[in-house]
């Protein structure tokens, strides 16, 4: 039994083209099936009992009224995990349904299956739980602390990465400090987690998901559930966005389980409210800096102590502390540094995954010191930091020296040198371009213009030693008298566009017209997240291995029947559904050359190696390949109201080359308006652990009003080591475009602005 | 409660509706109409944007209890078969979907702008879709969809 999933489309374009996404005519008609639209025959709906408690120890779980309520299936508690009760994407702690204590508000304690998603719900309320409430730990600060109370065994500290750069004791002829707070961002994707998870006869399952990776979730799912891993087989259904908010299980053991106990199809689909606790989050932080530097601008060396909060537990704690550490000066030459980063658990909601993966936090704090010491020596923002930009053969405070183009200071000067957009007009009746829009709080009064830079970079691809490959199945066939190519991986596609681009490259390397990309799905090998800006580096190269392997075996085959020797090629390639020479002409089509064989080739790739961050001073080549981009604000202020206007949003990025041009563009816009609403819009308010604003009428996102125009210069500088020179583009976006905007309204306030998001009373004196 | 109205041009009718599902559920659960998105449920995102007897409204703030006898129009009753509305179709052609769960509801609404100002200015465009939040694309690519759908419908 299997829901209706999206038909595979055929794609046709090569690298380097607008080729539009095949999926886009189902989505634009409302026909494209997401994780929440599918649905079965007998089909059970599952809800969630959640701790109203952010720290609590649990006395008793009493189910028996809840199974007594009309239309139940199944209730379920800690004690029916039929595997390992706890999961983990670095460190297993997070319990499947909780055991003993609940350390988060909003935590998963038990489960129930019924014909009609309300009466799940109302037989959910009916799970009597009983709770010895503790006192909530929700400073991090405090967690740290000797004294504070443990909230896992082995304490409260996930990680504290130390980089220990160059003279410990270097001083400077001018100083600047500065402690920068960084507020809790929700990733907030459209569609809710959801799923659908079909049992079969023998005891496995099917789950039918929206996730980021299908294997890391197969290989949790599978100790969840004591089942081997092939028992447990995951097929990709509609993502409805993800931006790191489904690296991490949310709903997937809970269908499986309730599927398997009833023996009837459960669907889990979360409420808005609900996808607020079912998701980890940004990690907030608090970062103190200081800067040394001579008179001429140049840095000496930068201290900072970075503690990143990452609530109740780890998720990828670990990877996004590594990441604002590594990145804690920016992407400036520095010859001293020590940099302290924490995480620590607290009893607030778990934080992982977010686009920009700790370096989005520290470039609030970085750039703002950056700006800081620009005013400190009387100098030109943009141009101290060209003085200390990054160039090839720069050595990072990690003692990696960069290779390939780094581009830092070309980018500053690109936003620079852009003119400058027209002053507000104090008399136009459009209110939406004043700062509190059609609120008809100013026409002008009291409204001052802002002009800010930032420029941020961040590793692509995983780090510090881990396993990154991505696996592609490439067969090319006859099929109706042509010559088809399909690309079968595991790669998620969460809107960034990596279908089309797998078919781009694909039809590139083979010279065909007609390629489909299959679902994905865990029939073929891992293909590793989409995350880190990576999928298209690493799941594209291992398509391209794949064509590399299809093509030589065409070849052969074309030698054989032309009654060539081996070796005597002569530059023999594949183009327009044909094997033509080497000066293009056609030597015979494919159609004809393969007749009724089928060339299937599977290949991994694998980028170059990383190594772990040594524990005592962070010294290592860990990062795999830097992206960059830069970001210049224009804003106006209502000084009076604290209210912001973001009227200009200009960036250059150099993205190595552009597989889809028309997606990167998208990319730089979408992740420009992420980075917009955590500066002046988006923060999840925490009051002891509860979160107050769990739903978009209270945690506002950037609608298409607050979103001004994106002024684009993107760069292709090509990468020497990644194929087709490609650089990972979704996360830059993000990284700079915040602090641009702050910088902006410090520029136009003269308010020092130390937290984002900034708020009105940041802003108004009081 | 039975709920008997036309969708799409068609009378569809659902029997048992309990008295709290909204108009979103009962197309979803009750017609198989999915293309009107599960968002925010709570009519801040426009996810789920439907026309009722002609008026723009999001689907989770009717009671499918209000909808008997009346007309509603969803986004899959805008393309005949396999022709695309040019809203549609200039969707797709612009770039401005990536996800797509905010694009249902994004052409119901660029198609009643379009219906009301056949030559919209940016700043109308802006306004009429103020409604619909979109997580993906930052909104340039929509603003410019709509922007080559105006141009096409009127010439």
């Amino acid at each position: 039994m299997k829901p209706r999933l999206a038909p595979a489309a055929t794609v046709t374009g090569r690298v380097g083209e607008n080729v539009p996404r095949p999926d886009g005519v189902l989505k634009v008609q409302g026909g494209f099936p997401y994780s929440s639209d599918l649905q079965v025959d007998r089909m059970l709906w599952g809800a969630t009992v959640r701790s109203p408690h952010p720290y609590a120890r649990i006395l008793s779980i009493d189910t028996s009224e809840a199974l007594a309520a009309p239309g139940v299936r199944a209730v379920l508690t800690h004690e029916d995990v039929p595997g390992k009760r706890v999961y983990g994407l670095e460190i297993p702690d997070q319990p499947v349904l909780a055991f003993d204590v609940v350390r988060y508000w909003g935590e998963a304690v038990a489960l129930v299956a019924a014909d009609h998603p309300e009466l799940a719900r109302r037989a959910a309320q009916k799970v009597h739980v009983q709770y010895q409430v503790l006192a909530p730990l929700t400073d991090p600060e405090q967690a740290l602390l000797a004294d504070a109370p443990r909230l896992h065994p082995d304490g409260n500290v996930t990680r504290h990465v130390k980089i220990r750069h160059g003279n410990q004791d270097a001083r400077a002829e001018v100083v600047v400090t500065g402690e920068y707070e960084v507020g809790m961002q929700d990733q907030a994707p459209l569609g809710p987690e959801s799923g659908l998870a079909v049992p079969d006869e023998e005891g496995g399952v099917d789950l039918f998901i929206a996730t980021q990776w299908l294997h890391v979730d197969r290989e949790q799912l599978a100790g969840v559930l004591g089942l081997p891993p092939d028992r447990v087989r995951l097929t990709m259904a509609g993502i409805g966005g993800a931006f790191g908010a489904r690296e991490d299980l949310s709903m997937q053991a809970h269908a499986c389980m309730l599927a398997l106990r009833s023996g009837r199809p459960v669907k889990i689909s979360y409420s808005r409210p609900e996808s607020f606790v079912g998701h980890v989050h940004r990690h907030p932080g608090r970062l103190r800096y200081e800067h040394g530097a001579n008179r001429d601008g140049k840095l000496v060396y930068v201290r900072a102590r970075i503690v990143l909060d990452g609530g109740a537990y780890a998720s990828s704690s670990t990877a996004v502390i590594a990441n604002a550490s590594c990145f804690a000066v920016g992407p400036y030459r520095c010859p001293n540094a020590t940099i302290d980063g924490w995480v620590v658990y607290t009893n607030n909601p778990p934080c992982g995954a977010m686009r920009g993966f700790g370096s989005v936090q520290n470039c609030y704090a970085h750039e703002a010191q950056m700006d800081k010491l620009a005013e400190a020596l009387g100098m030109d923002p943009v141009e101290l930091r060209t003085r200390n930009a990054l160039e090839t053969g720069s050595q990072m405070i990690t003692g990696q020296v960069i290779d390939g183009p780094v581009p830092v200071a070309e980018l500053l000067r690109r936003i620079k040198e852009r003119p400058l957009p027209a002053a507000s007009d104090p008399g136009s009746l459009d209110l939406t371009t004043q700062p509190g829009g059609v609120s008809n709080t100013t026409h002008g009064e009291s409204v001052r213009r802002g002009v800010g830079y930032a420029v941020g970079f961040k590793n692509v691809g995983y780090s510090e030693g881990f396993n990154d490959y991505s696996t592609a199945r490439v067969k090319l066939s006859v099929v109706g008298g042509r010559p088809r190519v399909e690309v079968h991986t595991a790669a998620a596609e969460v809107g960034q566009g990596l279908v089309t681009v797998q078919a781009q490259i694909a039809g590139t390397e083979l010279g065909v017209t007609d390629v489909v990309v299959l679902n994905a799905d865990t029939r073929v090998g891992s293909s590793g997240s989409s995350s880190a800006s990576r999928q298209t580096y690493i799941t594209g190269g291992a398509v391209k291995a794949a064509c590399d392997a299809v093509r030589r075996r065409v070849l052969a085959l074309a030698e054989l029947e032309l009654g060539r020797k081996t070796g005597k090629t002569d530059g023999l390639r594949l183009e327009r559904d044909s094997v033509v020479s080497a000066d293009g002409r056609e030597i015979v089509s494919l159609t004809t050359l393969l007749g009724d064989e089928v060339i299937e080739e599977t290949h991994e790739f694998r980028p170059r190696q990383t190594t772990r961050l040594d524990p005592e001073t962070g010294q290592a080549n860990a990062h795999v390949q830097y992206a960059f981009a830069a970001h210049r604000a224009v804003v106006d202020v209502d000084t009076e109201l604290g209210l912001v206007k973001v009227v200009e949003l200009a960036t250059a990025q150099d993205v190595g080359k552009a597989i889809n041009p028309q997606a990167v563009e998208g990319q730089l816009e979408g992740g420009a308006a992420q980075g917009l609403g955590l500066a002046v819009m988006e923060e999840i308010q925490l009051k002891d652990g509860v979160i107050r604003n769990a739903s978009f009428t209270d945690y506002l996102l950037p609608t298409i009003l607050d979103m001004p125009p994106l002024r684009m210069d993107v760069l292709e500088l090509g990468d020497p080591h990644s194929p087709y020179g490609l650089k990972g583009v979704g996360e830059p976006p993000t990284i700079s475009s915040g602090p641009a905007i702050v910088a902006a309204i410090r520029a136009a306030t003269g308010r020092p602005i130390t937290r984002v998001p900034v708020r009105p009373h940041d802003i108004v004196e009081t | 409660m039975k709920v008997s109205c036309s969708v799409n041009g068609q009378v569809l009718v659902a029997d048992d509706v309990w008295e709290g599902e909204s108009l979103l559920y009962v197309l979803r659960e009750r017609f198989g109409l999915y293309g009107s998105k599960n968002a925010c449920e709570q009519g801040e995102c426009g996810s789920c944007s439907v026309y009722l007897d002609g008026v723009l409204v999001c689907a989770c703030l009717v009671l499918g209890g209000q909808v008997n006898g009346r007309e509603i129009l969803t986004v899959e009753g805008l393309s005949h078969r396999t022709a695309l509305h040019p809203v549609q179709t200039a969707f797709v052609e612009a770039g401005a979907v990536q996800c797509g769960f905010c694009t249902p509801g994004l052409v119901v609404a660029a198609h009643d702008l379009l219906r009301r100002v056949p030559d919209p200015t940016e700043a109308q465009i802006r306004e009429a879709l103020a409604g619909n939040i979109c997580r993906c694309t930052g909104y340039a690519k929509i603003i410019d969809a709509v922007q080559l759908a105006a141009g096409r419908m009127s010439g």
